[in-house]
Formats: C-alpha cells, structure tokens, sequence
C-alpha cells in the first residue's frame, strides 16, 4: 500500500512537471485575483454587469458572441440582471426575423430567447471590413487560447510601441502578449472609455478584468454550480472512501491482519 | 470452471438454472478464489470496467443531444454545454473520462509487465488486452475528432494521412477513409458512427478477457501458482469486492477533481475553435495517452517506417509472452528485470514528454535514443535476461514468506527447477 502511493504520487508529480514546463516557455503573463478560481470561485456579480457593459460598447462592434442569449444575462451563476433589465437589453437591438406571412424578412426589437446580435452578417463580411482579418467569435473565447483568462487580460494591456527594428504593415499593431507580437486589432481600452454605472473608475486594468471576467462566464456559464456540486460531490465522495475504508478492514480482519 | 457443484435453494430457481445456468455464473462470481495478496496494482481491472461502463452511459446521453455535421457540430457541443440539462457535467465527465481510461490502462498494463502477469497459461488474456488497448486507442483518437475543433480536424487529417504511407493503395485508401478527398463531412459522420460501435466491441472482449482470467484465475505479486480454493485464496465476494470498492472510490476523488475543477487542462485550447481547413494549427498535438507513439513515429525521418515503427511498438506487446523468456513471473524475484522495468517506465514517460514537443534539436534526438531504447528493451534485453539472470529463490506458497519460512526458499527454488 505504502509503495503503491509512493509510484502513484511519483507519477502525478511528472505529469505535473511536464505541465508546467509546458506552461514556463510562454511570456509571463499579467496577474491578478480572479473571484472565479479556486474550490469555491464565484462570478463577481458587479464586475460580470460591468464587463457586459465593456463588451457592448466596445467589443461587439467587431466581435459577435453567437453561443449566448439575452436570457442568459438574467440566469442563475451570470450577470444576474432581473428579468426587466434583460428584456430591455434584449429589446433594445433590432433582431432580423422572417420570413413573414408575406414572405418578407422583417426586424423587430430583441427578445430574451434571441441570441446576441452579431455585428456582421457572415465572416467575409467580418473579414472585409477588418483588413481581412476575422475578429474571432467571443462565447468561448477564454479557452480557445492557451493563456486563458490570464492571457486575454494581459492582451488587452500588452500595446506598445515596437521595439527597433521591427516594422510594422499599415493595420498591424505590436503587443508584447500575442504570438508572434504582431495583432491586427488596434488598442482598444483607454482609461475612461465607458462610464459605469456603479461609479467604478473606469481604468484599463479595471476594464480589462471585468471585460474578461464577462467572457470567463460566457465560456463557462455554468462554472458556479460546478464549482458547488464539485465541493459536495468530492465531500461525499471522501466521507464514503472513510466508511469503504473501515468496512474493509473488518470484513479482512476476518482473515489478515493487514490489507 | 467451478469447484464444486452449486444448486440453487428454491425450487424456481433449480428450474431456471437447469435451463438457463445465471445463478451457478453469479455463484463462480462470488465464490471465485482470488489470491489473497493481492495488492492496490489489482484493483484497476475493476476501476477500468467502471470507466468503460461511464463512457459509454455519458456517451449514450451526448449522443442523443449531439449533430454529426461538419457544420452543426461544434454548435451542437456548445449547445450541451450551455442548454442541456447537466449537459456540461455529462461532457465533462466523457471527456475526462477518456483520459482517466487511459490512465488506469498504463497502470493495469504496467502492473502486468511488473508482475510477469502475461506470462503462460495467461497469454490469451493478455493478447485480448492487447486487442483491447488498440480499439480503446482507435475509440478515444474518433471521438476526440467529434467536437469539430481545430485540433479535431487537423488530428483526423494527420492520423488518416498516416495510410498514405503503404505503398500503391495508400493514396486510394485515404481517400477511401475521408468518404473524399479531405476530412470533411463524410468523415465526420463515419467516425461517429465508428466511436459508436467500439465501446460494445471492447464491452465485449472485456467479457471473453474476464472469461480468459478465470480459467487459470489471477496472478499474483509473488508470481507462484496457487492452489484453488486453498489458504492462499480468498472468496472474490466480499475480500476483493470491498477492496476493488476502496480503491475505486480513491480513483473516483481524483477523476471529481478533474470533471469539476480542472475539466479543460487535458484538453487542447485549439479544440474550442471551430475547424477550419484553411488554417493550420502551430503544433498539431495528439491527446497525452497517445505521445509516447506520436514521439515514436516522428522520430523516423521516413514516413512509412515511422508508421510501422509506431504499429510495432504496440504490436510488439503481443509478443511478448514469448519474448521474455524468463520462466520466473514476478519482478520481485528478478533483480535485474526489476531494474530494467524501471529504465522502461522512465522511458515512455520521456517519449510521452518529448511527444508533445516541436520534433526538432535535441528534442528528436532524444525521442530517437527513447524510441531505440523501447524497442531494445522487448528485443534484446528481455530475451537474454531470461537466460543470464539469477533469479532470487522463490516461496512455496503465498503464506509462507508472511510466517517466515526461510529454511524451505531453499527447496521452493530446487523445487521450481524440477518443473522446468
């Protein structure tokens, strides 16, 4: 038994080396307290509403988020906006519907059921007007890239000006965090660029964590009830392993000494 | 099969066992003699029926809710994730369950080279596990093909390029495989129905690999053979069920952590972007469990050898009841082998690291010294170790090394050379 968890933990360990390693050949990335990690990490309610506010008037002028609803800005575990302010989110874009009875395509104001207005109509469109470049689709977005949270977060902090000897094409843009340096979105943050309702200084460390909190959830809707059924169903599952334990020394008390 | 003959009490139940004999299979079940020193290296042969039994009831429920469409799959996964009920549990818990599959897997297999447990009369169990080990591989390479990602897409055509080695047919059979003349559409509805079919094939050479164990019954850490029923045994029911229990629940902790706290980190990232024929992924990375033979066939400069060199270093496993030729089973009496076991696992582990590696500078040089290394340990090392080793005197019995019965190791080992 001793040598068995001896190997095993051994083994974790490499893998666990290996990971890392993994990880270390990456630029640092910025750091900061994410509520949403850890065994009991919450979605920071105030900074979700904050960061939809980020993605609206700054982010969804070029990137759509075609996996979410307006309801969902109202659901358990998210923004939690009420019903109310949710339909007048929804209600306040123009959402194309049809064919109608005559047969024309016809918009009328959002409803919750409807996903979220994507800013162009297909991906060549996307791509014609950003300079051929495709401003990928949000709704999971953190973990389509291997930095996650860490790295959309240091992204939009990470414009500088190139260093010497590096030129840059008309419509390229230097940022220390992409691969390869060379982004062909502009810098988009500057302090004081949206003004929160909740009085919170709109700095762009503070718009970049809330902006990417908003896309943590929107990847991981359901991270909260995750996290909770987690904690319960790993209790359960040590108390039980405790009980298991004891009934199998019993029952092989019958026969050794030692199991 | 049983030892004695078993009549059920109630009178239905002698009526139906007549016809139909359930009782006396569920009877050998429970009475089956176990060796009693089993140690916890015993008790991933449950755990792995269990992880085989979770895939395919969490796969039964994706595939209710999943689209096998180029262009409605990766939506219909996001739709599990974020619409169906638990549909991210469900997902989570199949995807990470392939990988923990495969964990125990290395370690069952391990725990056989270990243990010599492959060796005769167990050879049938052992070329099945083989059998079943490939298709486990083929299933998990499928399905990890099903979410449509990039890494899915770029995966599929790496792998099904890989045919395009065999001289003559390759070409034909590629385009054969793809249902086209690229991994599109076609494709992708074939491998699901594939990943489908494989969990009952392995359900069922699970069966006949079970079937093949009980005949000889289990090998043991000491490598002897037992007498059955005998004081070395015990009942299947309840010693080894609450124990094969225990250890289940322990294994059971570890896969809660990575469904609910770190269900991505065995993943891609690349994975959560749609496929995409026209952009190529930087680095093109199989799933973990299968980078020690990624690693083997890129270490070959020429495509067809890498391939064959990547199917033998699988294939090579089946032979190896006749190439180690060494008549002692247990590592414990092989002072020798056990160091050389050892070189092994260190061995796969670096070619499973360098796997995941660029193939360039000293990373393809080392996966070049693993990949020789592998293939002289099953070539070389372990035929002549059979023949040149000391092996040190074995037990008689399982009782005796725990009452300390020294003074006749002497006779156990005379003993044992008689019977060669």
């Amino acid at each position: 038994m001793k040598n068995f968890f001896k190997i095993f933990s051994f083994i974790i360990l490499f893998s666990g080396l290996s990971l890392s390693t993994h990880a270390a050949e990456k630029v640092e990335y910025l750091k900061t307290d994410w509520s949403f990690k850890g065994l009991f990490g919450k979605f920071d309610r105030a900074a979700l509403q904050r960061g939809y506010q980020v993605y609206t008037e700054v982010c969804s002028s070029c990137h759509s988020m075609k996996y979410l609803s307006y309801r969902n800005l109202a659901e358990k575990g998210g923004p939690e906006f009420s019903i109310e302010q949710a339909k007048a989110i929804a209600a306040s874009f123009e959402v194309k519907d049809g064919p109608n009875s005559d047969g024309d395509m016809f918009t009328r104001p959002g409803r919750l059921s409807d996903k979220f207005v994507m800013p162009y109509d297909n991906v060549q469109a996307a791509q014609a007007a950003n300079g051929g470049a495709y401003p990928p689709d949000m709704s999971v977005l953190v973990k389509a890239r291997g930095g996650g949270v860490d790295y959309i977060y240091s992204l939009l902090q990470g414009y500088e000006d190139p260093p010497a000897g590096v030129t840059l094409d008309d419509g390229v843009y230097y940022n220390k965090y992409m691969y390869g340096n060379k982004i062909k979105m502009a810098n988009q943050l500057s302090d004081g660029l949206v003004e929160y309702s909740d009085g919170t200084t709109a700095s762009v460390e503070q718009m970049s964590k809330d902006v990417t909190t908003f896309l943590m959830w929107s990847a991981e809707p359901h991270l909260e009830s995750r996290h909770q059924m987690g904690f319960k169903a790993i209790v359960y599952l040590i108390i039980l392993t405790i009980l298991v334990y004891f009934s199998m020394k019993r029952i092989w008390s019958r026969i050794e000494t030692e199991v | 099969m049983s030892d004695h003959e078993y009549t059920p009490k109630s009178k239905f139940g002698k009526w139906f066992n007549d016809r139909l004999p359930l009782l006396t299979l569920a009877n050998h079940l429970t009475d089956y003699p176990t060796p009693k020193n089993l140690n916890y290296w015993w008790t991933f042969g449950g755990i792995l029926t269990f992880c085989l039994i979770t895939q395919i009831v969490t796969g039964l429920v994706l595939a209710m809710h999943y689209i096998a469409h180029a262009d409605m799959a990766f939506d219909s996964v996001e739709h599990i994730m974020r619409d169906v009920n638990y549909g991210w549990l469900i997902r989570y818990i199949h995807a990470n369950g392939a990988s923990m599959f495969f964990l125990a897997v290395y370690i069952h297999i391990f725990r056989s080279l270990f243990y010599g447990s492959y060796k005769a009369p167990r050879e049938i169990i052992w070329i099945i596990g083989i059998i079943i080990y490939l298709l486990m591989m083929a299933a998990a390479f499928l399905g990890y093909v099903l979410p449509w990602g990039q890494m899915s897409f770029w995966g599929a055509t790496v792998i099904t390029n890989l045919f395009s080695a065999i001289p003559l047919v390759g070409e034909g059979i590629v385009t054969w495989l793809w249902g086209g003349y690229s991994v599109d559409n076609p494709t992708l509805t074939r491998f699901f129905t594939l990943h489908y079919l494989i969990p009952f094939l392995i359900l069922g050479l699970v069966v006949l690999h079970i079937w093949a164990l009980h005949v000889p019954g289990n090998n043991n850490p000491v490598g002897i053979d037992i007498k059955k029923p005998s004081k070395d045994t015990v009942p299947f029911h309840p010693y080894i069920v609450i124990k094969d229990g225990f250890a289940l629940l322990m294994f059971m902790i570890v896969f809660a952590f990575f469904v609910f706290y770190t269900p991505n980190i065995l993943g891609h990232a690349d994975n959560y972007i749609e496929a995409n024929p026209l952009v190529t992924p930087a680095h093109i990375v199989p799933e973990w469990y299968l980078l020690p033979f990624y690693a083997i066939l890129r270490s070959v400069p020429d495509k067809l050898l890498g391939v064959v060199a990547m199917l033998s270093a699988i294939l090579i496993l089946a032979a190896l009841p006749w190439l180690d030729t060494s008549k002692i089973r247990s590592a414990v009496f092989r002072p020798l082998y056990r160091q050389f076991y050892w070189i092994l696992v260190a061995d796969v582990l670096i070619l499973g690291y360098v796997g995941a590696m660029p193939a360039e500078g000293l990373y393809l040089l080392v996966a070049r010294v693993a990949t020789a290394y592998y293939f002289l340990h099953f070539l070389v090392i372990l035929p002549v170790l059979g023949w040149k080793e000391k092996t040190l005197p074995i037990p008689l019995s399982i009782t005796e090394p725990i009452l300390g019965g020294s003074p006749n190791l002497a006779t156990a080992k005379n003993k044992e050379s008689l019977n060669k």
